[in-house]
């Protein structure tokens, strides 16, 4: 036991205010759940939007995510690539995690170089997706909004065997479309943060900054990383899967 | 062996405020304390403005139809005055002055857990304090502080999105705060500052905190829909292109609601402070003045909707919110009575911050109980949208929120500058506040019992009398705040050296010097004791 008495003797590596390095870590630790905690919260009110229109426009929401899931390439859906590069990240920073924690640097480069490949790979796709929804005229700005021949034919179809006035479901149908880009929009921010945060990883961890000791920031990504990749996993089923 | 070293005749203590002048050693400072007083200056100028914008208000309704200003610029004062003071004064109020100040002193640590995000949560809170401003600098805002949709988002013609992204980045600020609160007092107490000797300022600065990280991301998204709708012409709030307004009102009171426990719990833990060191005795039931702090934090996020009986929600959801609203009732009637009792048979002095605390208490009491009569919802159509509502909630942020923040400063500006003010003008200046306070408010109810709507620029005749009592009221009030601003700047300069413990209260703020050095404490201290062992103290003071 430390005499409580004695002046502070001040650890390396620890930052003023902390005793010591598991005091550090375990604080830095505790602020990212927190952070998360109101990231949950920032996301659960855009999804409690999207449940509230979706139990008030069903037909609509169907035909939006009919359109969303039908955007494919190598015959697969763009949100199921999407979501196999994702995850596969996130087994990746999982494995930076414990290289850092062993302390390999190669291992820990190897895994932060990826892991930022696969969340740029994420953001193309995502790019190529918003492409196609601008070409077919779904994008729901007011210049942008201006649906193709074909999305109007299958509206129209919707309508009829609705008995549903047309032009009230292309209101709601565009309504889906404004969840849809902020949806994914604001979590293609969370990814571009997270790339940006990866680079600076990447740089410090060539320049060997993290230690078996200390290499919190290194967990703390990680567990952000996991926390985008959370929100994907109910992003994809309710704006691609659901019926 | 020779050399003797040289010795200075008098120097004196290094202290956080002497240790450095310049202004980058303010501006950038990552001390818990001298952010705390950049906070300070910062929310007294937003108070200064909200409270002009609060003059000219009162001055325009102190006949039924002046024409000091147009019904337009009437609303965006009272927008001014709202948005001002919710956003940039209440809701960081206490908890970011007296809160980022004590919160280490009190645990025992040498600063929060994250001292630069701590900084940076200062500079996101002016920027948005700027753009908010500059919004009304540009032409003013006219939604009122509740940016109700579809207005807000479609018809109002004035600076709507950049008054929201102002206070999109001070909410970031809080919830930046909040973060940093809760982690210090998780991680970083000092030895034997166990949770049950926590003193009761931080149990209720810890459940504001979770108001700030839970609610304040909710008001972020809401917000930036509506600015989204604004900007891009979509409809997601506007009933005219298949959006739900009234999705708007719930998700805006999800925050708003929580918001006015995140301004009232911390005015609520200054109380507990300062009702025993000025009884000298201990707080009464401490484990429950503890506890019903967390359950006001619960309790407040699944009440929101009673803001909305005649907004169109369901008569039985009506019924289930109007009675959880009720249950809010049970833990602040818990703190009141335990201050009560903490009272009885100590010995009373009455010095400035004691008479705040008891202000606070007879006008938390009354804010209280009329808002069991709005949570009633036969009552709420009766005064739904009138003055009675005004009076509400002033008492409890004005009288509740404002008294505490108020006693607070006063209690320890000694310890916070290092001097002493007169009290004897602080007395004066308390009573003033209570009695223009009064004089404000009280009429306000019975106008809002007998009709009169909020939110008009004009009103029938026969309510003249208690709107000229009213705006009696304001101006003496007035008095009220100016007077600690001009005794309190004196103090610094001309008042006398503060010793480290004034009030000979407990807690480990008064154990170091005052003001303190930067890094709090000579040594970590140990806490042995319990918390507010008044009862243990010599009868006379050294």
């Amino acid at each position: 036991m430390s005499d409580l008495t004695a002046p502070i003797d001040h650890p390396p590596l620890v930052a003023h205010q902390f005793d010591d390095l598991q005091q550090q870590t375990e604080a830095d630790t505790l602020g990212m759940w927190v952070f998360l905690g109101t990231e949950v919260l920032f996301f659960g009110g855009l999804i409690c939007g999207y449940l509230v229109y979706r139990h008030l426009y069903f037909d609509a929401w169907r035909q939006g995510s009919e359109i969303t899931n039908g955007f494919r390439f190598l015959g697969i859906s763009s949100g199921a690539w999407n979501t196999a590069v994702l995850l596969t990240s996130s087994l990746t920073v999982a494995v930076a995690v414990r290289a850092a924690q062993m302390g390999s640097r190669a291992v820990l480069l190897w895994m932060l170089a990826i892991t930022w490949v696969l969340g740029a790979a994420f953001l193309g796709i995502k790019a190529a997706e918003y492409t196609h929804e601008y070409h077919e005229g779904v994008m729901p700005g007011m210049t942008t909004f201006h649906p193709d021949e074909e999305v109007t034919a299958q509206l129209t179809k919707a309508a009829a065997a609705d008995q549903r006035e047309l032009g009230a479901l292309i209101q709601r149908f565009r309504m889906y479309w404004v969840f849809y880009f902020f949806m994914t929009g604001v979590h293609a921010v969370h990814m571009l943060i997270g790339l940006g945060l990866f680079a600076f990883l990447f740089i410090q961890a060539a320049r060997n900054r993290f230690t078996p000791q200390k290499h919190a920031p290194v967990e703390l990504m990680g567990l952000y990383w996991h926390f985008v990749d959370l929100v994907w996993i109910f992003l994809f089923p309710l704006l691609y899967l659901v019926r | 062996m020779t050399s003797i070293p040289y010795i200075p005749a008098y120097e004196p203590p290094a202290t956080y405020l002497n240790i450095r002048h310049t202004v980058a050693s303010w501006l950038l400072t990552k001390d818990h304390k001298r952010i705390a007083i950049l906070y300070m200056i910062s929310i007294t100028l937003f108070f200064a403005v909200g409270g002009f914008a609060a003059v000219f208000m009162r001055l325009q309704l102190l006949t039924p139809h002046s024409t000091l200003v147009e019904a337009e610029t009437y609303n965006k004062l009272f927008t001014l005055h709202g948005v001002i003071m919710v956003f940039f004064f209440l809701v960081p109020s206490i908890p970011v002055t007296l809160g980022n100040f004590l919160v280490p002193l009190m645990i025992g640590a040498r600063d929060l857990a994250f001292p630069r995000i701590n900084l940076a949560s200062w500079y996101l809170f002016m920027a948005g304090g700027t753009l908010t401003l500059s919004a009304i600098i540009l032409g003013g805002l006219d939604t009122g502080w509740t940016f109700y949709t579809p207005y807000s988002s479609t018809f109002s013609n004035t600076h709507v999105v950049l008054a929201i992204m102002g206070i999109f980045l001070a909410g970031f600020s809080s919830i930046f705060t909040g973060l940093n609160f809760i982690i210090t007092i998780h991680k970083m107490r000092c030895p034997g500052m166990t949770w049950f000797r926590l003193p009761l300022f931080i149990w209720s600065t810890y459940a504001t905190s979770i108001i700030y990280v839970l609610a304040t991301p909710v008001l972020a998204i809401t917000l930036t829909l509506v600015g989204l709708e604004r900007i891009l012409g979509i409809g997601i709030f506007d009933p005219n292109l298949g959006g739900d307004p009234i999705l708007f009102q719930h998700l805006f009171w999800f925050y708003s609601h929580p918001a006015v426990y995140i301004m009232i719990l911390p005015g609520m833990g200054v109380i507990s402070e300062l009702i025993p060191a000025f009884s000298r005795k201990q707080v009464f039931g401490y484990n429950f003045v503890a506890f019903s702090s967390l359950a006001i934090a619960i309790l407040g996020f699944v009440v929101w909707a009673h803001h909305m009986f005649v907004a169109g929600i369901s008569l039985y959801s009506g019924l289930v919110f109007s009675m959880l609203s009720f249950l809010v009732a049970i833990p602040s009637a818990i703190k009141v009575f335990n201050w009560t009792a903490t009272l009885y048979k100590g010995s009373i002095s009455l010095e400035t911050p004691m008479l705040y605390a008891l202000g606070f208490i007879g006008l938390f009491t009354i804010g209280g109980l009329t808002g069991l009569f709005l949570a009633t919802l036969g009552l709420d159509m009766h005064v739904h949208d009138t003055y009675f509502v005004i009076a509400h909630f002033h008492y409890i942020m004005v009288g509740g929120a404002v008294m505490a923040y108020m006693g607070g400063i006063h209690f320890w500006w000694p310890k916070m500058t290092g001097r002493l003010y007169n009290d004897m003008w602080g007395r004066v200046a308390a009573v003033i506040t209570f009695l223009g306070f009064n004089l404000t408010f009280f009429p306000q109810f019975i106008l809002g019992y007998l009709g009169m709507p909020r939110r008009y620029y004009a009103y029938a005749p026969e309510f003249q009398v208690y709107n000229v009592m009213s705006t009696a009221g304001a101006s003496i009030l007035a008095v009220g705040y100016c007077l600690p601003l001009i005794y309190l700047l004196w103090s610094l300069r001309w008042g006398a050296k503060a010793p480290n413990n004034p009030f000979r209260a407990t807690g480990l703020e008064w154990q170091t010097s005052s003001p303190p050095p930067t890094d709090n404490f000579a040594k970590t201290p140990l806490v042995t004791q319990e918390p507010y062992s008044y009862h243990t103290m010599e009868p006379q003071g050294v």
